[in-house]
């Protein structure tokens, strides 16, 4: 290899890829400010609107005989997350094996498993549950559905870039064993995947934990739908009541999730 | 005698228009013990996976027993590929299963689908794995996880794997280019001794010119997609070697060393 000469200078990039980072920050900031006039941000109104607050406030006094009331409700939203986790998982795993070039059929169906999991992506779970609960009648059954989709969708996309990132040796001596494509699956990519999955589908629940107790407020059952009701009849007592039990759960879950998730791997 | 392994006039063309086999013809009669030598590149490595067809030749064929492993799908496919072995130069274990789980992998090719996608595997099977880690002599390793083992003894479980499939064919490519010298005399004695045990017809790639005479029936050179030297391991003189590798013998890279 030759020496290199000492006067060398390090080529500057391009004027053209200097004009290109400039102009991302120039629209960025273009749009902040845009979007802080149209939506009409107001600082001093955030402010004037404290008197509002701290009288909202003081009412918000837990009225702890609404307990009874609340647990069974609270106990659907968790049966609607944990349904609907275990769902959207089974059903999303051979979802994600079809969209991951690496353990898929073919190349359209690979396209078309991409196209579904995308679809299914782009609809919020919150709409999902408003279109659901009028059709299905207003109810947990509605919640669960919902879910599942929203389960389904986000851990086909989280585990489709794990299953892709596996190491291909194992794959291939299993194609050399003579195995098919279903026993290359489980023996040979399901063994890499499965803490990182169990990682994942437990994070879904938290969020899923989470996301039940919104959607209870477009009729999908749970805890969301007494909140709404106690909101409706000013029953002050009994929001602060159950925001502060639903603080707990989700606290709690969100704890053993994060211990679960530290003994993996 | 017919051919146990026969390659007519076989090419890889790979996407992208890389030409890695250039017209192979070759044939191996049962129970040879075949090395190919040849640089990184000269094509080795796709020419014994077209014996399993994990890469497909865009023209020839490659037959077993005069049936074409090139022109299988499907089942048919997956039933030769069970009669013939391989190990990799990176092992290629699944390295959070245990070892026992790995080697029983290897019956995967001849166990019901569905009792294989269960793991409910019989008793004979799950006693010949043990079996087949006693005869690479890892028998207390078992129930160890893959990765916890070294090198040595991950290429013995490879080995184990190939050998559960009850296989007529053995394929290894670069086995012990991923380990030191005295491990690599060893898993190749080991290698060389279950293929005689097992009558195994054997190819093995290695770069090694010590090795390959030491281990060989039968050398096999190959130099930019095609075979330039066949012959014993006393016929593999220096300059067949220098003719092969298409430069002088470069002992600190071309060379292992004793064990």
């Amino acid at each position: 290899m030759a020496i290199p000469d000492p006067n060398t200078v390090p080529l500057r990039p391009g004027f053209a890829s200097r004009m290109l980072n400039w102009s991302t920050w120039v629209v960025l900031v273009g749009l902040f400010v845009v979007s802080l006039q149209q939506t009409g941000f107001d600082v001093e109104a955030l402010t004037s609107g404290s008197q509002d607050f701290v009288r909202f406030f003081r009412r918000l006094v837990p009225d702890w005989t609404a307990l009874p009331q609340i647990w069974r409700p609270l106990l659907e939203t968790l049966q609607i997350a944990y349904l609907a986790t275990l769902m959207g998982t089974l059903l999303g795993l051979p979802l994600i094996f079809l969209a991951s070039y690496n353990t898929t059929v073919n190349t359209p169906v690979m396209w078309v498993a991409r196209s579904i999991l995308t679809v299914l992506r782009s609809i919020p779970d919150l709409l999902y549950a408003a279109i659901l609960a009028p059709i299905l009648a207003p109810g947990p059954l509605p919640g669960v559905v919902a879910l599942t989709i929203f389960t389904m969708a986000v851990l086909a996309k989280l585990a489709s870039e794990t299953v892709e990132s596996i190491d291909p040796g194992p794959l291939e001596a299993l194609r050399a064993v003579g195995a098919g494509r279903n026993r290359v699956i489980v023996y040979g990519v399901l063994p890499q995947i499965a803490a990182t999955m169990t990682s994942f589908v437990l994070y879904i629940f938290e969020i899923n934990v989470r996301a039940s107790v919104v959607i209870g407020y477009v009729g999908a059952g749970g805890v969301g739908f007494l909140l709404l009701r106690y909101l409706n009849f000013f029953d002050w007592g009994g929001v602060a009541a159950l925001i502060v039990v639903i603080f707990a759960v989700v606290l709690l879950i969100d704890l053993l999730s994060v211990w679960a998730r530290s003994r993996l791997i | 005698m017919s051919a146990h392994i026969s390659f007519h006039d076989v090419e890889v063309t790979y996407p992208g228009g890389l030409k890695a086999l250039k017209g192979v013809t070759l044939d191996v009669s049962r129970g040879e013990f075949v090395v190919i030598v040849g640089l990184s590149g000269a094509g080795k490595s796709t020419l014994i996976r077209t014996v399993n067809n994990l890469v497909v030749p865009s023209r020839g064929d490659v037959r077993i027993e005069g049936a074409s492993v090139t022109q299988a799908k499907g089942a048919d496919l997956r039933r030769m590929r069970s009669d013939i072995g391989m190990i990799f130069q990176t092992f290629n274990l699944v390295r959070r299963s245990s070892v026992l789980r790995n080697v029983l992998a290897g019956r995967l090719g001849d166990v019901h689908p569905l009792r294989g996608l269960l793991g409910l595997f019989p008793k004979a099977d799950v006693a010949y794995a043990h079996d087949c880690l006693r005869r690479v002599g890892i028998p207390e390793k078992a129930f160890v996880r893959a990765d916890a083992l070294s090198g040595g003894q991950q290429q013995r479980v490879g080995i184990a794997r190939a050998l559960a499939q009850k296989p007529s064919i053995m394929l290894a490519d670069e086995p012990v280019a991923s380990l030191d010298p005295p491990t690599s005399h060893a898993v190749l004695r080991d290698l060389k001794r279950i293929a005689r045990e097992e009558g195994l017809t054997t190819l093995v790639n290695l770069h090694f010119i010590d090795m390959a005479r030491e281990y060989a029936d039968r050398i096999i050179g190959m130099r930019d997609g095609l075979i330039v030297f066949d012959g014993t391991a006393d016929e593999a003189t220096d300059q067949a070697f220098e003719d092969i590798y298409g430069r002088p013998i470069d002992e600190s890279k071309d060379l292992r060393g004793d064990s």
